[in-house]
């Protein structure tokens, strides 16, 4: 197996375009987890982690670029302002000491139906920024990102250079639920965004389906729902009726850790939890809870 | 050859503490920095690496191997089968003898090692490994314990199997007491396969040796048995297999049973090479035995005011395909099967059964841990249907000083039961919930509440434990001390075969030392098979069998000491009980001190190698279940405080409170760290730890799906630790590392059943049995 270790992100490309069998490397948590158990023998490794230009984060525009090999820790640490949901997820994966090599770009690059960060990543109409020597730039919006278990938009040819998404305008929520309280892959997990500026819902389903998903129907439900002119009262009714159109938006499996019948009634109760604290929030004028 | 690299040397004990202080462990520091040298870390110039090729099925024949295409692989320096096998071509831990080394013509469960491979490199021999061609015919598993011990002889899985062992018991008359109850409740339990979940895989280094034999270096629980097992198999004497205890990460059980030991053995001996061997976490999953899973049927029948009459009881393990301990494990089951409760009238029907389902073996508890979580229950139960709480059911019930236990043994060392649920009652609650901070609630930081649908729960939990080996067996402990002056300091030096499995055993060696010797500096031998037998590290024994022969040796050489002091003396030394020691000299009482231990000794040194016995027990009779059948009796009671999320099925454990009976505490920090850690392994069973097996393969061989508790699922704990000592043990201790295991998980249950009204007859408990979806 070949160790391609290219220092830019030019080279990456070119190594990456020269090589499209090669399989990046990003924190490596997961990566060299399965090739330690000889789950996959690609035929080269691209390691990413010293490419300078994927280590950082900045806003353009009023939007935040945050690079493919920025881990989990720093988005604790730095986006938890601007990217609450997302930062609450980092919180949740793994260790310290996953955080710390673990990346929002390898999680993407994995395309896991139970990655921690594609639920809010769907939530806050996050766009993916992928790049191919040939081909230059690509931006696929998060919801047309994952297209199955394990597998999504990127060319074989294509990396991911980083992630793009708006400050949060209102508040955002994620929650997981796992069977021990730390250290856990998702059973399933939530997250919402509010956009009140749009009067609208943004919902992301994970370890719910094939893929992370929306729940299209609940946010349109609830955005129709809301009473965003006078910030009124959330109706008990509503935030029930928005966990079961969560619930009827998942396809869960029976699997080792649940079944499918646990996965679709916690989903429902976190859709509605999670849905009556950012709305709280937003009645209070806050937006949301930073990652403790 | 040299000794290899990361093989362990002379360790000097820290600190200066005696019996009773809270010496520091000489491996502590090492293993919190991430120096020590566990058997992974092994290494020595021109080894092979070993690999294992498993079966993929629980039941099979195997219909043809063609080892040509991993021989073909570059590097690859031998390829084994059952065919060379040197020498006998089963093994077992208690004498059965039932396990082949290398299956002949079928496997019996899945993970069962068929071939070898050694290579230069480890990923040469596991690639090369998965080459080797083998003709499956797959059978129908047996996986239904129950439908064995209806049909024991339709279901055999092997040639002994069926039923491995039946144990009844019989006191009294059931049927009239039945008729004569107030009160009867009745229940079925179900127990998953908890594994021991060691954070050091199976590990360890052969090296032939010039006398054509073998040296191993391996993390095991019993060296001697172990050699006993591996010499037949290897074709060699005894005394041509040789074995050092490697640094091993944990064991809890799963290290009494041979893992690669035998295997790494042939293939030293085959190639001339030392070969290492060292699995992988999925690996490890399927290279040792696991805690038998259980189905548990019980009936209780009471007095209106709560006084038990009669219990009649089946449990069924399952022990897998091979005999391993259930023999041992089916006997705990039932002698222990009621608890530590007064019942005058008595059925219990232990099964221990052959399946194809995962191997299960020894584990910290025993048996007693899944006849606990069964009895504990029928105590709630049976208090509820009385009008009783959980404290005043047990406690009029509760066996103390002088009671019979199931099997007619009498308790004769202090059993102060209902003393220790009321100080436990007693102890101050943990503060209300804090929702704050999310670390604190169900869930954590994943942030599944902020304190909605969060009910809080209280449960008790009661346990019983033999310590020391069991119906009749004389599992004997041996230590050689020698003492010497070294650099003007007189230095003991401590040196038996017990393993220290990260327990904490070789501090309480040190400072058993210290204070039958006077002396201040204390140094540990590795632990190996040049000194005699000291019994396995498990059933709670080793401070009270090695650390009794410690203490024997110890006394030893110190009436050596004393003979040499007086024989300097002159006639005033002669004068028996004269002399003793003290404060590191040797004293008179009629002339005062005689010199130093240093200036008595001088050059001379004194060694002396004591073997030490537990009083014998006896067998339990086959029908009856009557007996002597314990050494020594130990007693944990715990109280858990959860916050149950009713919705979602989360559970934070808040506090979990115990009292445990311990005799004399040796080390207050060590012990503190078994209570924590055995109500934490407790607190798994109950509320995550399961192999999941379907049609007896394993789904969940990572810690990605084995989960264990993490610092944020185990809480705070309040110990109250008394010290009732038992007359017959060395210091009068009593075990202590198994009993909290027992306990933990019929509180932590009893506390979620008292949040969410649910029965919860099964455990470990999943978010699933909480909610209704």
């Amino acid at each position: 197996m070949d160790f391609l270790r290219p220092t830019t992100w030019a080279d990456a490309l070119a190594a990456k375009a020269d090589r499209p069998g090669a399989l990046p490397v990003q924190g490596g948590t997961d990566v060299m987890v399965e090739i330690n158990f000889a789950a996959r023998r690609p035929e080269a490794l691209l390691d990413l982690n010293p490419v300078r230009e994927l280590a950082g984060w900045d806003v353009v525009d009023g939007r935040l670029r945050v690079g493919a090999g920025v881990p989990y820790a720093r988005v604790i640490d730095e986006l938890g302002g601007p990217l609450p949901g997302l930062a609450q997820a980092s919180r949740t994966v793994g260790s310290p000491q996953i955080r710390n090599r673990g990346s929002v770009g390898g999680n993407l690059g994995a395309a896991s139906p139970a990655g921690d960060a594609h639920p809010p990543l769907l939530a806050g109409d996050a766009v993916i920024e992928v790049e191919s020597a040939a081909r230059g730039v690509r931006m696929i919006p998060a919801a047309g990102f994952y297209l199955g278990v394990k597998r999504s938009a990127l060319e074989p040819d294509e990396l991911i250079r980083a992630f793009w998404a708006a400050p949060a305008t209102g508040p955002q929520y994620f929650s997981k639920v796992g069977t021990r309280n730390a250290m856990v892959i998702a059973v399933c997990s939530f997250a919402i965004a509010l956009h009140p500026a749009e009067r609208r819902v943004g919902t992301g389903l994970g370890s719910a389906a094939p893929t992370p998903r929306r729940a299209t129907a609940a946010e349109e439900f609830l955005a129709g729902e809301l009473d965003w002119e006078r910030r009124g009262p959330l109706a008990d009714s509503a935030a029930r009726r928005f966990g079961e159109l969560v619930r009827e938006a998942a396809a869960p499996i029976d699997d080792v850790r649940g079944t499918a019948g646990y996965r679709a009634h916690a989903l429902s109760v976190m859709a509605r939890r999670t849905l009556t604290w950012a709305w709280n929030d937003h009645r209070a004028g806050a937006t949301g809870r930073e990652a403790p | 050859m040299a000794a290899p690299i990361k093989s362990p040397g002379h360790v000097a004990a820290p600190g200066l503490g005696g019996v009773g202080d809270s010496a520091l462990r000489p491996d502590g520091t090492l293993k919190v920095t991430g120096e020590f040298a566990y058997a992974s870390d092994l290494w020595i110039d021109g080894m092979l690496w070993g690999a294992t090729l498993r079966s993929p099925h629980p039941r099979a024949r195997i219909t043809s191997v063609d080892i040509g295409p991993a021989l073909a692989v570059p590097g690859v320096r031998a390829v084994l089968t059952h065919r060379d096998v040197p020498g006998r071509g089963t093994f077992g831990i208690d004498g059965a003898d039932d396990q082949p080394v290398l299956a002949v013509d079928q496997v019996r469960h899945q993970g069962e090692p068929v071939a070898l491979v050694a290579a230069d490199h480890p990923e040469t021999a596991r690639r090369a490994a998965a080459l080797i061609g083998i003709g499956w015919e797959v059978l129908e598993p047996v996986t239904d314990p129950r439908a064995v011990v209806a049909d024991p002889e339709g279901l055999k899985v092997q040639g002994l199997g069926g039923i491995a062992r039946h144990q009844p018991i019989r006191v009294g008359d059931v049927a009239a007491a039945r008729a004569a109850a107030a009160v009867v409740v009745a229940g079925e339990y179900e127990v998953g396969i908890q594994d021991q979940a060691f954070l050091g895989p199976e590990s360890g280094l052969a090296i032939p040796a010039e006398d054509g034999g073998v040296d191993l270096y391996v993390s095991t629980q019993w060296i001697h048995n172990d050699l006993k097992q591996i010499a037949p198999c290897l074709g060699l004497t005894a005394g041509q297999v040789h074995m050092t205890l490697a640094g091993v990460g944990g064991a809890f059980g799963g290290r009494e049973d041979l893992s690669m030991q035998i295997h790494a053995g042939m293939l030293a001996l085959h190639t001339g090479r030392p070969v290492k061997m060292s699995y992988n976490r999925q690996e490890s999953f399927f290279g040792h035995v696991h805690r038998h899973p259980a189905h548990l049927r019980y009936e209780y029948g009471a007095t209106a005011e709560g006084r038990l009459l009669f219990a009649d009881v089946e449990i069924v393990l399952d022990g897998g395909a091979y005999t391993s301990s259930t023999l041992n494990v089916t006997g705990n089951a039932a002698s222990l099967g009621v608890g530590p409760y007064e019942i005058p009238n008595i059925r219990v029907d232990a099964y221990g059964v052959y399946t194809n389902n995962p191997p299960c073996g020894a584990m910290r508890g025993f048996g007693a841990v899944q006849a606990c979580f069964a009895y504990e229950s029928m105590m709630d139960r049976l208090g509820a249907a009385c009008g009783l709480g959980p404290v005043e059911i047990r406690r009029r019930n509760a066996v103390k000083q002088g009671s019979r236990l199931a099997t007619g043994q009498i308790i004769e060392a202090p059993a102060p039961l209902a003393d220790m649920l009321t100080r436990l009652e007693a102890m101050p609650m943990p503060p209300e919930r804090d929702t704050s901070d999310l670390r604190g609630l169900p869930g954590g930081v994943a942030q599944t509440t902020h304190g909605e649908g969060v009910v809080r729960g209280v449960g008790y939990g009661v346990g019983i434990k033999n310590i020391c080996f069991s119906e009749g067996f004389d599992d004997l402990a041996t230590a050689r001390v020698r003492l010497e002056v070294i650099g003007g300091e007189p230095t003991a030096l401590v040196h038996t075969a017990a393993a220290e499995v990260g327990q904490g055993l070789v501090t309480i060696q040190a400072q058993i030392a210290r204070t039958e010797l006077g002396v201040r500096r204390v140094v540990i031998a590795p632990a190996d098979d040049a000194v005699g037998d000291a019994g396995s590290s498990s059933a709670s024994r080793q401070s009270y069998m090695s650390g009794g022969a410690v203490k024997t040796a110890c006394e030893a050489v110190r009436a050596e000491l004393i003979a040499l002091a007086g024989r300097r003396a002159g006639p005033a030394g002669r004068v028996p009980g004269d002399l003793t020691v003290a404060g590191g000299r040797v004293v008179s009482r009629s002339a005062g001190v005689l010199g130093t231990i240093a200036e008595i000794l001088g050059t001379e040194v004194i060694e002396a190698t004591r073997e030490f016995h537990h009083r014998p027990t006896t067998a339990l009779d086959p029908v009856t279940g009557q007996g002597r059948s314990h050494t020594q009796l130990a007693l944990c009671v715990h109280r858990a405080v959860v916050d149950v999320d009713v919705e979602l099925g989360l559970v934070k454990v808040v506090e979990l409170a115990a009292v445990q009976d311990v005799g004399k505490i040796l080390n207050r920090l060590s012990l503190e760290g078994q209570i924590h850690g055995g109500s934490a392994q407790g607190l798994g069973l109950a509320l995550m730890e399961e192999i999941v097996v379907s049609g007896g393969l394993v789904r969940n061989p990572s810690f990605t799906d084995y989960l264990i508790p993490t610092i944020l699922d185990m809480p705070p704990m309040r110990l109250d630790i008394l010290e009732n000592p038992d007359p017959e043990a060395p210091y009068g201790l009593r075990g202590a590392g198994e009993p909290p295991t027992l306990s933990s998980t019929p509180a932590i249950v009893a506390a979620v059943r008292a949040a969410t009204g649910r029965p919860l007859t099964r455990v470990p408990v999943r978010p699933e049995h909480l909610v209704t979806t």
